[in-house]
């Protein structure tokens, strides 16, 4: 029976792992982290190691029982992972315990792992370890083929472990992505959690996952989690917090960078708040997206654009024809452009990355033109994380967002974008065309604005090469939004 | 000379299973054309250097270290035949071998 207080936990500083399992691995007991070939298992347990290290000043030991020691160390060192350096500096001990083709080893009647686990404790005793990584217990399987013995043998090593105090991780080979949790079973009799690391395809792309799928006597996030892997930081999962919970906090009101839009929202955007514009091919969702930024950069603020539908080069010539001068702006350093073809790497990458020039240049407003360029090369779930992670991530940093999202069709209409993300914004701007007695109008609606009275009034819009200007309200027609407008002519109603 | 067959028996502790493997071990050797090796016994409890210097996971294991070819055994060695064929080495009595 479980008891009511719950375990410790040992903090790993896995970014965002730490978050899903609501503070870390349970301290000095044995997780699991399994997976099918290539989903980053080594990358996770060295990365728990290192980040000990790193973060935490905690030695750590790292057994291997399939990778060599040389190639281990060169690999992670692509992370920015000096082992070799640890090593030097007491921090890191390997126990090597990989097959020698040079040496084979045969077996002739029972034995058991005490020599390993003598070489364990050594390790740990000599660099004081409070973690350790054994990678990967199918591989002492395939060395040593008789089961039961293993298994006897690895539960009275975890067990030992555990009475020295070290926090375990195990990593093991599962077949499929859905299926049984190891090759071997290994989960049974090791460890007291068990952590499933994905790699799955998702149309056509690739996309990963971890799930905790047990955490002994432990509370923890349930389901499954992006995570991405970057040269940077390593493994880094995207913990879905919930933004519906979180509103508008600030008080302080910031441009819009239209004067009269600011007046609709009754002073201004709010500083830490999400924006989505939503409108038809040609409407002025750009123009928007470069007054923002114009607006901010005049009032001081440093300002981040990113483009994933139209080149830098196109981006300021537009800029410039309605007079503003992004080449200036972005030379004084408080405007930069970054520029991203939506294809070029996953969802989760594109998200990382983001937030990663977010945090290195930190601005005061960002803007994402547009998200249905991201949309297009996402699953509806990914598409829907990355908002939110966005979203929230955004609002952490209490910097201004605006996104954009284009409308399929010309009058009125939706989009899937909005349908899925409208509840995780704070305001929703419409740009609508208005057909008009031969002529084509457009209109401009603040939809929702949290916290806030604003005007509710559907405005018509005119764009000249000075910008957006927002007029009167439309007053003698129905139906804009909904794509059909209808126009009313007081004066027949009135003879009637 | 550089032909003396040099073993390593790795155990743990003083084990019912250690000495049975060391006397396993001690009778597949009397075995052998010249009936003699030396054999040094390590204890990875006591010695966890070696072990880790050997890169020993199991307990009992025999190494061959010399002449070569390296190899190893691991088990509590009760069969002789199958115990001299992983270390590549050969008893007297089933195949006589002409050179000495």
């Amino acid at each position: 029976m479980s008891r009511a207080t719950t375990v410790p936990k040992h903090r790993t500083g896995i970014p965002g792992f730490d978050l899903i399992s609501e503070g870390g691995l349970p301290r000095a007991r044995a997780t699991l982290v399994a997976g099918t070939a290539g989903s980053a298992k080594t990358v996770f347990a060295t990365h728990f190691l290192a980040a000990g290290i790193l973060q935490d000043g905690e030695a750590g030991v790292f057994v291997t029982f399939e990778d060599r020691v040389e190639d281990i160390r060169a690999n992670m060192l692509g992370f920015g992972w000096d082992i070799a350096r640890w090593e030097k500096e007491g921090n890191w001990i390997f126990v090597d315990a990989a097959p020698d083709a040079e040496e084979p080893t045969s077996v002739v009647g029972p034995f058991d792992l005490s020599a390993l686990l003598s070489r364990i404790e050594r390790a740990i005793r000599k660099v004081d370890a409070k973690r350790i990584s054994l990678d990967s217990l199918n591989a002492l399987f395939v060395q040593f083929p008789d089961q039961p013995i293993l298994r006897a043998e690895l539960f009275r090593i975890t067990t030992k472990l555990k009475q020295l105090g070290v926090t375990v991780l195990f990593t093991g080979e599962r077949i499929e992505e859905y299926g049984e949790v190891t090759r071997h079973g290994i989960e049974e009799f090791v460890a007291d959690n068990v952590i499933i690391l994905r790699n799955l395809l998702d149309n056509e792309r690739r996309r990963r996952t971890i799930e905790i799928l047990k955490l002994r006597g432990a509370p923890h996030q349930r389901g499954e989690f992006p995570f991405t892997i970057t040269s940077r930081d390593g493994i880094i999962v995207i913990p879905l917090s919930g933004i519906e919970l979180t509103q508008t906090s600030s008080s302080k009101r910031i441009t819009s960078g239209v004067e009269r839009l600011d007046e609709m929202c009754g002073g201004g955007i709010f500083r830490d708040s999400i924006l989505l514009i939503s409108g038809a091919t040609g409407t002025g969702k750009t123009l928007l997206v470069t007054q923002f930024m114009a607006g901010g950069f005049d009032a001081g603020e440093r300002c981040l654009l990113f483009a994933f539908e139209e080149s830098k080069d196109q981006l300021f010539r537009n800029a410039a024809a309605w007079g503003f001068d992004f080449e200036a702006m972005e030379k004084s350093g408080r405007l930069r452009v970054v520029n991203r073809y939506p294809h070029a790497m996953a969802m989760e990458d594109h998200l990382v990355e983001m937030q990663q020039v977010i945090q290195d240049y930190k601005p005061t407003r960002v803007a994402v033109d547009s998200l249905s360029a991201l949309e297009r090369v996402a699953s509806l779930r990914s598409f829907r994380e990355f908002v939110i992670s966005l979203t929230s991530f955004l609002k952490r940093e209490e910097t201004a967002g605006l996104f954009t999202s284009t409308t399929p069709s010309l009058l009125g209409g939706g989009s899937v974008t909005e349908k899925h993300i409208s509840t995780l914004t704070d305001s929703i701007i419409l740009l609508r065309y208005v057909e008009s007695y031969g002529e084509m109008l457009r209109s401009i609606v603040l939809l929702k604005m949290r916290g806030s009275q604003h005007d509710s009034s559907i405005r018509q819009y005119t764009i000249d090469e000075t910008g957006m200007h927002i007029g009167e309200p439309f007053r003698d027609v129905v139906g804009i939004l909904a794509g059909a407008p209808s126009w009313n002519d007081d004066g027949d109603e009135a003879e009637r | 000379m550089a032909s003396e067959l040099r073993l390593k028996l790795f155990i743990a502790g003083d084990s019912p299973r250690a000495r049975e493997a060391a006397e396993n071990l001690a009778r597949a050797v009397r075995s052998l054309v010249n009936g003699a090796a030396h054999v040094e016994t390590v204890d990875v409890l006591e010695s966890p250097d070696v072990a880790d210097e050997y890169r020993i996971l199991t307990t009992p294991t025999v190494v061959r270290e010399a002449p070569a070819p390296r190899r190893r055994v691991t088990g509590d060695l009760r069969d002789t035949a199958q115990v001299l064929a992983a270390l590549h080495l050969f008893p007297a009595t089933p195949t006589p071998t002409p050179t000495p």
